[in-house]
């Protein structure tokens, strides 16, 4: 079984905050981290791997620093890991991202699975997985909460809907992207990490995924960001101090003259 | 060329592009520019940015940081009018985002003075004509057939996709649903065209009459405002409840059209079952009032009081993650970064501190009221009403209060 | 502080303390309530190759030394100092094979104690020995090929869990201290058995059992070292896991702190937050030295025994003492920091204070500690004063 997960380099955005005076990121101590759900599929491949024997190769399109993330991947169980990175893939959007991706994995031969995280958690689009899916002309079904089985390449899969899952079965090859309630990731092991420090990365340059140059990168990219802002606190947040009786009262009545109840309404 | 440049001899080197910069990819290491400044001007890393864009809005002021582009082509933007929605379904009901794109999208087509469309396809599904003409709909794009099942994705976006193609909206919108968030991104790496997820604001730029594309990013803490120049439809996701409904229409006066000459691919996915699970989960985020407790509940027991107030209000129970991990209440009531994200009309927060992680998951309330005793907690930050206090005195008052009639 | 640690140090340090973290704080009250053993943590941190850190290579271990296993129990106490013991007594129960066992003895038991898959424990405390490790009265009498067992040690850390005792035994009851042997016995050997669960103040996620041996027999070749070693290896053992002991006693004080500090910041009185009070601050900046002393003591004991220094004794005896009179006292201003709710089990800081305790009495009582310092320090006066009278 071979198994290929695309895994994001993410700025821990649990960190990131603004700073009140300047309205700027502030950027100190914020860590790059493996987009967290790029993990539980990460640990999904792995699961697959023990499972049906093969291997699980990881990859990512990034800056050159996005090589520590894939370090980190492998120290989680990850067999191999590439790179894909270059000047001319920098400010691609899902499009591009999911064409460049798709070139690198047709690249490598394909895959069985093809394995990622329902979003990253600094885009939170979701939408690269579907992009890979159709540039590699096959299926995909996202927010799989758990693969039931592979047998002669039909897999059946949970998808996690708003209210409730579906049990659905696809032949292989697949996309798929996992949400959180699929598995509880395991801890990178030391010989893991000691492995992964002495690991081969290779990049992969533009030139080498066989990709239309024009279809790479910002060029490659239908969306442009025209402006980034920080959002407006709300105003006039009121608080009210003193004992219970006087806050709860002086609370109510605000709402009231803001027309608002929170009374459970008679239905 | 570069595709994003520092125009040294604007540059005075005031760092503000240093300091918003997101992937630490600028520095001032460039030359002195003499009779400007004493101070070294920026250089961008290109190893390192990725043209998020943050450092030309910073540097507006000088305008010493510029980004080119060169997008591949894209369609005769000329050839494309009017605003198309995705009628999103599913056993049986059309998805309650479905009346609030709607009405985004009769917003729009007023400011372009086009109209309203929306793409039907499924099984059966001329039964919701009326109800999608009663939103204001001026045309549905229908194919009723029964080769196309309601979970058979696959089919749909092919369809969705040849539809488009044919008709050629100038806009096109989808429901920020778990569907909508996978089969609008096949679509447009079909169509080879733009796509915008969550949006929280769509409007018509005056002068360009491009569609500005308003959603949040990192985790929240930013917004970025996106267009899709060159390339049509452009297409957008729109999550529930962040729009209003489109109002009901007096006098539906809109008409279908069959589209059933598109030929209908065989499905790839096999469709097994669909199990119900109205969960909490669910509860939680459809919720319009929700109550939720955090660390400054001190107990597992106390959180009976946030249940009783859940009760009062009618609303569906959360926790901060700090409930969570202490065990008091089970993850899937968890609402943060790492748990769900809601948007009630009225979010409680009781004995939660407002750490950016939870505040990411709930910072789009409506209305949020926080119950704390301390009074620098971050959550009075984001909170429209705080009340100050020891919320198991709080608490039972305004369980109180509710409770009684009248007042 | 900075301790300058390898690359490799400080992979070990942030792994435990991600297993501290994620694994361990969750269920440290529950298990402290409950009792129960933590299988869980023991299978997690045998994934993460946690176990493999004090064991020679060619035993599939890392091949790291007592300070690494040191940086690890340390963070792993930090969450709790009851679970980290099913780490740190594993390490105690292992360390007389690594030192003393036969190539044989450390290829069948090494591997699965490296992979965590098996635990270890060390028997030498009896019901009538505890300082007075000579009283023991556990015979092993040789019968044949084999050594017959008959015995209690008593207060046993991995008691019942583990799948291997090293057990201090009499093979020549008359000719005392010199006449005992180190023996391994495997679990579920008959005529080895269990004692209840003990129901303990302090560390109550960690399992403490009799042994109890009514003529358990054992091959011959079980045996570490030789006839007459027993003692030697209970010592050589104690000395290089007793930087785990006063590591566990880190742990739990710098935790205590953390949490000290963190109230301190949080709680409101006469309209501001305790930690702006001057009393409290010099109480929490005491804490925060004799921490850090009792950390470099520590580390700098565990690094002597990795160095291959001869006589660690002192060393490794000054870091336990310091560092478990610090835990107890770091732990017990922790709860004043905390003030009434310190005292309530729905506030962390009584654990770790019940927890600490145990750190000052067992592998070695304190009295016991500084008397080995005080007689090492005579004997090195000793030592100077003759070296002086000779070169005159």
């Amino acid at each position: 079984m071979k198994v290929i997960v695309c895994i994001k380099q993410v700025p821990d955005t649990t960190n990131v905050r603004i700073n009140p005076e300047t309205n700027t990121l502030v950027r100190e101590g914020v860590q790059s981290i493996i987009n967290p759900f790029d993990v539980y599929a990460l640990e999904e491949g792995v699961r697959l791997k023990e499972k049906h024997g093969g291997t699980v190769t990881v990859m990512t399109m990034g800056p050159p620093q996005a090589e520590s993330a894939l370090r980190d991947a492998l120290a989680l169980g990850a067999d191999n890991a590439y790179l894909v990175s270059d000047r001319a893939l920098a400010g691609a959007d899902t499009l591009a991202t999911a064409y460049a991706l798709a070139c690198a994995i047709r690249k490598l031969g394909g895959a069985d699975v093809i394995l990622m995280g329902r979003q990253a958690i600094d885009g939170d689009t979701g939408q690269v997985g579907p992009g890979v899916a159709e540039n590699l002309g096959i299926s995909h079904v996202t927010d799989i909460r758990k693969i039931e089985e592979i047998t002669d390449s039909r897999i059946i899969v949970e998808r996690l809907l708003e209210d409730g899952y579906a049990r659905l079965a696809t032949r292989l090859p697949v996309v798929l992207t996992v949400v959180k309630e699929i598995n509880i990731p395991r801890l990178p092991s030391l010989k893991g990490k000691l492995a992964a420090k002495k690991a081969q990365v290779p990049v992969l340059k533009a030139g080498d995924i066989d990709a239309e140059v024009e279809r790479l990168g910002l060029n490659g990219s239908p969306t442009q960001v025209m402006r980034i802002f920080t959002p407006t606190r709300p105003s006039g947040g009121k608080k009210f101090t003193g004992d219970a009786a006087a806050t709860v009262g002086a609370l109510l009545s605000e709402l009231t003259a803001a027309g608002i109840s929170i009374r459970k309404s008679k239905k | 060329m570069d595709p994003i440049r520092v125009i040294t001899q604007n540059c005075v080197g005031c760092k503000l592009c240093v300091k918003v910069c997101p992937y630490d990819a600028v520095a001032l290491t460039g030359p002195l520019v003499e009779g400007r400044t004493d101070r070294n001007t920026a250089v961008i890393d290109l190893g390192k940015c990725t043209l998020c864009g943050a450092c030309v809005e910073a540097c507006a002021r000088y305008n010493a940081i510029v980004i080119t582009r060169r997008t591949f082509k894209g369609q005769d933007v000329a050839l494309y009018s009017g605003v198309a929605i995705f009628a999103e379904h599913r056993r049986g009901k059309i998805a309650s985002v479905v009346p609030e794109i709607i009405g985004a999208a009769r917003a729009l087509a007023k400011e372009r003075a086009s109209t309203v469309s929306a793409i039907l396809v499924g099984n059966g599904v001329r039964a919701f004509v009326d109800e999608l003409l009663s939103y204001g709909v001026d045309e549905i794009w229908m194919i009723d057939n029964p080769g196309i099942g309601d979970f058979d994705e696959d089919v749909q976006s092919e369809l969705v996709a040849e539809i488009l193609l044919e008709k050629r909206p100038e806009v096109f919108l989808g429901g920020g649903t778990v569907v909508g968030r996978s089969l609008l991104p096949r679509v447009a790496a079909r169509i080879l065209t733009g796509l915008t997820a969550d949006c929280t604001e769509l409007s018509i730029d005056p002068e360009t009459q491009l569609l500005k594309q308003t959603r949040p990013a990192f985790g929240g803490n930013i917004m970025a405002t996106i267009l899709t120049q060159n390339h049509r439809p452009q297409m957008a996701t729109v999550r529930h409840k962040v729009m209003a409904p489109a109002a009901k229409v007096s006098d539906p006066k809109g008409n279908v059209v069959e589209l059933n000459h598109i030929p209908i691919p065989k499905s790839k996915l096999e469709f097994l079952e669909f199990v119900e699970e109205k969960s909490a989960t669910v509860n939680l985020v459809e919720a319009d009032v929700i109550v939720s407790g955090g660390r400054g509940i001190k107990d597992p027991k106390n959180f009976d009081l946030i249940e009783k107030l859940a009760l009062a209000t009618g609303g569906a129970v959360g926790a901060s993650r700090a409930a969570v991990d202490a065990g008091w209440i089970p993850y899937s009531h968890q609402v943060g970064q790492t748990g769900k994200t809601v948007k009630p009309t009225v979010y409680i927060a009781c004995g939660i501190s407002g750490a950016i992680q939870h505040l990411a998951g709930m910072k789009g309330s409506d209305m949020i009221i926080a119950i704390n005793s301390d009074p620098n907690a971050p959550i009075f930050d984001v909170a429209h009403y705080g009340i100050v206090g020891d919320l198991f005195q709080v608490i039972p008052e305004l369980i109180k209060r509710l409770d009684s009639t009248g007042g | 502080m900075n301790y300058f640690l390898t690359e490799e140090q400080t992979m070990i340090r942030d792994l435990a303390a991600q297993i501290a973290r994620e694994k361990i704080a969750p269920i440290a009250a529950e298990l402290d309530e409950s009792g129960e053993f933590p299988w869980d943590v023991v299978k997690a941190m045998g994934m993460a190759d946690l176990y493999r850190v004090f064991i020679p290579t060619e035993y599939e271990g890392l091949g790291g030394g007592c300070f690494e296993m040191v940086l690890a129990v340390e963070e792993l106490s930090r969450a709790c100092g009851g679970i980290s013991l099913s780490y740190a007594a594993s390490a105690l129960g292992t360390i007389p094979i690594i030192l003393f066992g036969t190539e044989e003895q450390k290829k069948k038991y090494l591997p699965p104690l490296a992979s965590g898959e098996i635990l270890a424990a060390f028997g030498l405390t009896e019901p009538n020995a505890g300082s007075d490790a000579a009283g023991i009265k556990t015979t092993a009498r040789a019968d044949g090929d084999s050594y017959v067992i008959n015995g209690t040690k008593q207060w046993i850390t991995n008691g019942g869990e583990a799948s291997i005792y090293t057990v201090i035994a009499l093979t020549d009851p008359h000719r005392g201290v010199r006449g005992s042997s180190a023996i391994l016995v495997e679990k579920g050997t008959p005529g080895f058995e269990f004692g209840k669960k003990e129901n303990k103040m302090g560390i109550r996620a960690s399992a403490t059992r009799e042994l109890v041996f009514q003529d358990c027999r054992v091959p011959k070749s079980n045996i570490l070292g030789k006839e007459g070693m027993g003692f030697l290896v209970a010592m050589r053992t104690l000395d290089q896991s007793r930087p785990g002991v006063a590591a566990q006693a880190v742990g739990i004080a710098q935790g205590a702190l953390d949490k000290a500090i963190e109230y301190s910041r949080e709680r409101q009185q006469f309209g501001k937050s305790i930690s702006s009070f001057q009393g409290i601050q010099f109480i929490l900046a005491d804490m925060a030295t004799q921490v850090e002393a009792a950390r470099a003591l520590t580390y700098a004991a565990a690094r002597s025994i990795d160095a291959g220094e001869k006589d660690v004794s002192r060393a490794s005896a000054m870091a336990k003492v310091f560092a478990s009179d610090t835990a107890m006292k770091v732990t017990t201003d922790a709860v004043q920091v905390f003030g009434g709710y310190g005292y309530m089990k729905e506030y962390p800081v009584e654990k770790m204070m019940r927890d600490a305790k145990i750190t000052q009495i067992y592998e070695g009582t304190n009295q016991i500690q500084r008397e080995v310092i005080a007689l090492n320090l005579i004997k090195e006066s000793v030592r100077g004063a003759r070296n002086a009278a000779a070169t005159k």
